[in-house]
């Protein structure tokens, strides 16, 4: 963290939850985050942009998968065959992945709407 | 994470303080303690009390001069550290009590007998909770042992115990505390645990032979004394004769002796009593204590011997006064004697959120002579709050009663107070002796509280800033 510095014991330990939190983002994008083995840090994410159908391996990560999880967010977004929560393509939002080139490195450009 | 345009902000419960130049948080409902940036500083600022729309704040923070990435992230990391929030609509989820909740330490009365008969004692006197008639005066041995034994029991799974021996006057029955330090070192040491002692006295009794044991044992003491003569003249024999001139050679001899744990003091504040500083240059340069502590009496308010607001405050500045030494000694490297700093720091570096004021009926209970047990040593031999006896154990019905009562969630105006961490409401012992109910909080202190808890985030702030090294005597300090 770049504008908060724990100072006493107990302000580390939130810190570290948030950077376990900060883990699960990674962990949906890139292999298991670094943690303590053998336990696996299970995301705990949401739904709202990751429709269901994302899920980990074993280890808490998505690269060994036989579909990464952004390739559901683009079945649901272009072809709509299944009621997610995502914006449809055909329709609505054409443009709403306009700005993410590759799903893996830009799905944060991919922002939220408001119908 | 992404903060929305249109969501509305507010400053959680902090409290902020400035130290060696730099901003902090103290989170309340964590008890964390964060140094913050300038931009993180100028959120809060902005934020006001009542809170902003995010568009907004994003606004006016850019009309000052930061720049959009900085705001973005200090917002963030604000939001996520939860020192801003959105506007709360349900309080937070009531935390359950554990089921079990081994003893840690053990006070042993081992006589409501003293002779002294110092004019605040809370033993006596119009605010006595004590019903001590018809009970024995001195403990005996088979409650002694039944005392430890029951101790031994209830503290399942804890390996480190604490037994201290309190009075009445502790020494008034020396015999029987030697055969229980012997006992219980050796039943606690059968089981593969260790315990340590300590004792709280008024010195008088102390003799070559008692200093030797003391030492000898490692045992902790702590002597009640209030500073020099004219300081200590409530402190009297019951024929009304002074005692300072009986016990400052002995609390001499003490100290040269006793050289295997620190010797504290301990300072009893009253209507007459007030010069802390003056005193506690007599106990440390003049007598020689590694540590002193200060408290005000407790009383209700119609005694003679109640602080009166006004003294208070004097108190508080010369406090400030001796913290400011502290964190002066704590930059060089060098411990301080002001232990009311000493302890408050100790837990604030911990970063403690307490449910309860203290350990009171919780991991701590206390002993009389006739093996009821109380709360602690302050209730104890008091009917109203008796919660059991060693040779029969904990009625967990009266327990439970009187840890919900404590409860900080009981506790309603404390709740949106920054300082409850620590606080958590105050002594339950006061609270009975002031309101009749040991769940009330003190609300005679809350300001002095949160002005001297004020004052010691300051000073933690500076050491943590400037000589972060110190702070390790406090992690060891937990170790042990």
């Amino acid at each position: 963290m770049k504008h908060l510095r724990a100072v006493n014991r107990k302000a580390v330990r939130v810190a570290g939850e948030i950077d376990a939190a900060a883990a699960d983002v990674h962990a949906l994008q890139e292999g298991a985050p670094p943690q303590p083995k053998p336990v696996p840090h299970y995301p705990v994410g949401c739904t709202i942009v990751f429709s269901p159908g994302w899920e980990v391996d074993s280890s808490g990560g998505t690269a060994g998968l036989c579909q990464p999880a952004e390739r559901d967010l683009y079945d649901c977004y272009a072809t709509c065959f299944w009621p997610a929560q995502v914006p449809d393509h055909l329709n609505n939002y054409p443009d709403w992945t306009k700005k993410c080139a590759s799903a893996t490195k830009d799905w944060r450009e991919i922002d939220l709407v408001f119908p | 994470m992404k903060v929305l345009e249109a969501e509305t902000y507010q400053a959680g419960e902090v409290h902020r303080f400035e130290a060696a130049g730099q901003e902090f948080v103290y989170l309340a409902p964590a008890g964390g303690i964060f140094g913050i940036s300038a931009a993180a500083a100028a959120v809060l600022e902005t934020m006001g009390a009542a809170g902003r729309r995010m568009d907004e704040l994003r606004a006016e923070m850019r009309a000052a001069g930061f720049s959009a990435g900085d705001v973005e992230e200090a917002l963030e990391e604000l939001i996520e550290a939860r020192v801003l929030e959105r506007p709360r609509t349900l309080p937070p989820p009531r935390q359950k009590m554990p089921e079990r909740f081994p003893l840690q330490s053990l006070v042993m009365n081992l006589t409501n007998q003293c002779n002294l008969s110092c004019k605040y004692c809370y033993e006596y006197g119009e605010d006595k909770v004590a019903t001590p008639d018809g009970k024995p005066k001195f403990m005996d041995w088979e409650t002694a042992k039944a005392s430890v034994d029951f101790f031994l029991q209830d503290s399942a799974g804890r390996e480190r115990l604490h037994i201290t021996f309190f009075g009445g006057e502790t020494l008034m029955n020396f015999p029987l505390l030697k055969k229980v330090v012997d006992y219980a070192e050796a039943a606690a040491g059968a089981q593969g645990r260790a315990v340590d002692f300590s004792l709280t006295t008024n010195a008088t009794l102390l003799t070559p032979a008692i200093i030797g044991f003391l030492a000898d044992k490692r045992i902790g003491v702590t002597v009640s004394i209030d500073g020099p003569p004219d300081m200590n003249k409530l402190r009297v024999f019951a024929n009304g004769r002074p005692s300072y001139d009986v016990i400052a050679p002995k609390i001499r001899e003490l100290l040269a002796r006793h050289r295997t744990r620190p010797v504290g003091a301990r300072v009893t504040l009253t209507a007459e009593v007030t010069d802390c500083i003056r005193i506690f240059r007599h106990l440390t340069e003049d007598l020689g204590f590694q540590e002193v502590g200060f408290a005000p009496v407790t009383s209700s308010q119609k005694n003679l011997v109640t602080i009166g607001s006004g003294k208070m405050d004097s108190i508080l500045e010369q406090f400030c006064a001796l913290a400011d030494e502290y964190l002066a000694a704590a930059l060089e490297n060098r411990q301080h004697a002001f232990s009311n700093v000493t302890d408050t720091i100790a837990e604030l570096h911990e970063g403690v959120n307490k449910s309860h004021p203290c350990g009171a009926a919780l991991g701590l209970v206390g002993v009389g002579p006739s093996g009821d047990i109380a709360p602690c040593h302050r209730f104890v031999d008091s009917d109203t709050h008796k919660l059991g006896n060693v040779f029969t154990g904990i009625d967990r019905s009266k327990q439970a009663d009187f840890l919900e009562r404590g409860h900080i969630d009981a506790k309603y105006d404390c709740h949106t107070c920054w300082a409850r961490p620590l606080c958590a409401g105050g002594c339950h012992h006061e609270a009975y002796v002031r309101y009749g109910d040991t769940g009330h909080p003190n609300l005679h202190y809350c300001d002095w509280i949160r002005t001297w808890t004020d004052k010691c985030l300051r000073v933690y702030g500076a050491i943590a800033a400037q000589n972060p090294g110190f702070l390790e005597h406090f992690e060891r300090r937990k170790a042990s």
